[in-house]
């Protein structure tokens, strides 16, 4: 393969993987506080898609418009969703919980299916996501640049949040240790809600430019996507966010990657983020930035 | 004398038999299908519940397991000619066409031992690995099957699955291996192994400090209810009589954790329970899926198309788990609850 095709291949690994950052960013946030692998995180991706368009198709906003209100949609529902089906088994067993992450992704998915038929919908992304661009002899489309640009700019915003901001000193105390967070007069569940608009916002991000490189949503795509950022935000050791996008971006890599080089791998290419992962863990069981959940905490 | 416990487990074990030799007689085909599809979910869920329950080992991999069964019964039970008939488009590996058993019983042992044979393998991956680590893995490996089986055509027939598989699934078969399955289930969660395997699951240091040997229990564990889990895999696909890598996604996996977790983690009862509720409960709401709204959404056209039943599904599910958060039975079983009823009753006698 010659180096111009390679060039252009990583590109388009960066623009995949920091769309699998994005989301898994939301997944290491949430897992911090709540201890709570959230199965319905891959489906807000999937609702604040469906949100951007149909602000395009029915309310005609511009792009971005429509971004930042799939963006305020996705919170909202993530706010939701921790409200009703999560915040009452604070205190129940971990495992209650996840059932009822899996039911709101069940939820989400099927109500998506009801009302938009399970038939995909395309997606029209401004007419500058597929300007060919010649950077040095490759040409890559304007959005495979912008998106990785973009997903930079968000996760040196949120860790600036998560590191100089009083919230973010509250979100990484919730994450060290809940019952003396409460004791410091923090309202815990406050925290706990701004974690989960902040990581709904970031997957609204990665589901508006999921649609936009590929031109078309459907209300299952987020399951797929989700479950690799999982793997991506545990690859890079749960429960950090520099470890989820570092994750993200070896995952989309390896993925765009071995099938330029490997054609026939193609089918295969979802299990690439999982083989990895397995390996990974075998040799670094807590992931690479990782720290070890089960002995302590942080 | 007998002491009461065995005597109720012989009343239960009396009604199984009793059911299962009338429903037949009672039922319609389609009830006869759904009670089927319950007996072979109760397979499922009792074996799942021996790892993810009884050892505590967070697993999330059945999906693999059942669909490594299923393949392999379907293509020990399809004829020769069958077989080169379905699998015309990439051709066929030939030791899978020479591979024919027409009998059933050797196509399901065969199932159960290919899953167990491969949970071996697995094991020493997945267990190098705890808690929701463990978790992850093993929901990659049931991906990384269910993508194998669409990747080796030769094999599996890839995506158009493997259709015509003899129905020999009926009553009998699903309903007597799914008691056997119970029976074999209770002997070891009582047993030495059984006490070992919830000595891991409450706190695995200390029950290797005790001189458990945590890996071979937690392999053991997953053996035995990947053994099962093949046979009910092979069970189901000469239920439906036809499998593809469609039906093993890791959806089945959820349902299977979301029986057990309804029923209660932990408990056998609660896993044949929740296997009753759940599809059972899915089957009965049904009817909703007749439902067919037009509406207007601003200016947008919406219309309902299937789906509702999913929805309203989904929702009594999230409503049960906020009440009930331990299950419906908790780590109980049925003669733990009888006993508690007779203590209450003495207690206001006196």
């Amino acid at each position: 393969m010659d180096s111009t095709l390679f060039l252009q291949q990583l590109v388009n690994g960066f623009s995949l993987g920091s769309m699998y950052a994005l989301i898994a960013v939301g997944y290491t946030m949430v897992y911090g506080v709540l201890r709570l692998i959230n199965f319905a995180h891959g489906d807000i991706m999937m609702v604040s898609a469906y949100a951007a368009l149909f602000c395009i198709t029915s309310l005609n906003v511009p792009f971005l418009g429509a971004l930042s209100l799939a963006m305020i949609f996705a919170m909202v529902v993530g706010i939701a969703t921790d409200k009703i089906a999560y915040k009452p088994l604070r205190k129940a067993p971990r495992i209650s919980l996840l059932i009822t992450a899996i039911g709101i992704s069940f939820f989400l998915q099927n109500l998506f299916n009801m009302l938009f038929t399970s038939t995909p919908k395309a997606f029209l992304p401004p007419a500058y996501f597929e300007e060919l661009i010649n950077v040095g002899g490759i040409s890559v489309t304007f959005g495979s640049l912008l998106v990785p640009l973009i997903t930079f700019i968000i996760v040196v915003i949120v860790l600036l949040i998560l590191y100089k901001s009083k919230y973010g000193i509250a979100i990484r105390a919730l994450a060290f240790d809940v019952q003396t967070v409460n004791l410091m007069g923090i309202d815990a569940n406050r925290i706990i809600a701004m974690v989960f608009a902040l990581g709904s916002a970031l997957a609204a991000v990665g589901g508006v430019f999921w649609a936009s490189m590929y031109y078309s949503i459907t209300p299952t795509m987020g399951t797929l996507i989700g479950l690799k950022a999982f793997a991506a935000a545990v690859l890079g050791g749960i429960g950090s966010v520099v470890g989820a996008v570092i994750g993200g971006l070896i995952i989309g890599l390896t993925e765009v990657i071995a099938v330029a080089f490997f054609p026939e791998l193609s089918g295969f290419k979802d299990a690439f983020a999982f083989i990895f992962l397995v390996f990974i863990l075998l040799f670094k069981p807590t992931g690479i930035l990782g720290i070890n959940f089960e002995k302590s905490r942080f | 004398m007998m002491s009461r416990a065995k005597i109720s487990h012989l009343t239960f074990l009396f009604l199984a038999l009793a059911f299962i030799f009338v429903s037949p007689r009672i039922f319609s085909d389609y009830g006869m299908s759904i009670v089927n599809q319950i007996a072979i979910f109760i397979i499922l869920a009792v074996s799942y519940n021996l790892i993810n329950g009884v050892t505590g080992q967070f697993s999330l991999e059945p999906n693999g397991f059942v669909a490594v069964g299923a393949y392999v019964a379907a293509l020990v039970l399809l004829s020769t000619e069958a077989k080169e008939e379905q699998f015309f488009y990439d051709g066929i590996n030939p030791f899978i066409l020479a591979l024919h058993s027409p009998s059933f019983i050797v196509a399901l042992l065969a199932a159960g031992l290919c899953a167990c044979l491969l949970s071996f393998i697995l094991s020493f991956a997945v267990f190098r690995v705890r808690g929701d680590y463990l978790a992850i893995v093993t929901l990659g490996f049931g991906i990384i099957i269910k993508l194998l089986a669409l990747s080796f055509p030769t094999f599996t027939n890839g995506s158009r699955g493997i259709n015509e598989i003899p129905a020999y699934s009926n009553i009998y078969w699903t309903g007597g291996i799914a008691i056997i399955a119970v029976i074999l289930i209770l002997n070891i969660v009582y047993s030495k192994y059984g006490r070992a395997m919830k000595a891991i699951r409450d706190d695995e240091d200390a029950a290797s400090a005790m001189g458990i040997n945590t890996f071979w229990i937690k392999t053991l564990a997953f053996g035995t209810s990947a053994f099962l889990e093949g046979v009910g895999g092979g069970l189901l696909a000469c239920l439906l009589t036809t499998v593809s890598p469609e039906q093993f996604d890791f959806l089945l996996t959820f349902q299977l954790l979301i029986i057990i977790v309804l029923g209660g983690l932990g408990s056998t009862t609660g896993a044949i329970l929740g296997s009753i509720l759940v599809i059972g409960g899915a089957e009965w709401l049904r009817f909703l899926d007749e439902f067919k709204i037009q509406m207007e959404f601003f200016g947008a056209e919406i219309q309902t198309g299937h789906g509702l039943r999913m929805v309203v599904f989904s929702l009594i599910l999230i409503f049960v788990m906020l009440f009930a958060r331990r299950g419906i039975m908790g780590d109980r079983e049925l003669l733990d609850i009888f006993k508690a009823f007779q203590k209450r009753f003495k207690g206001s006698e006196k």
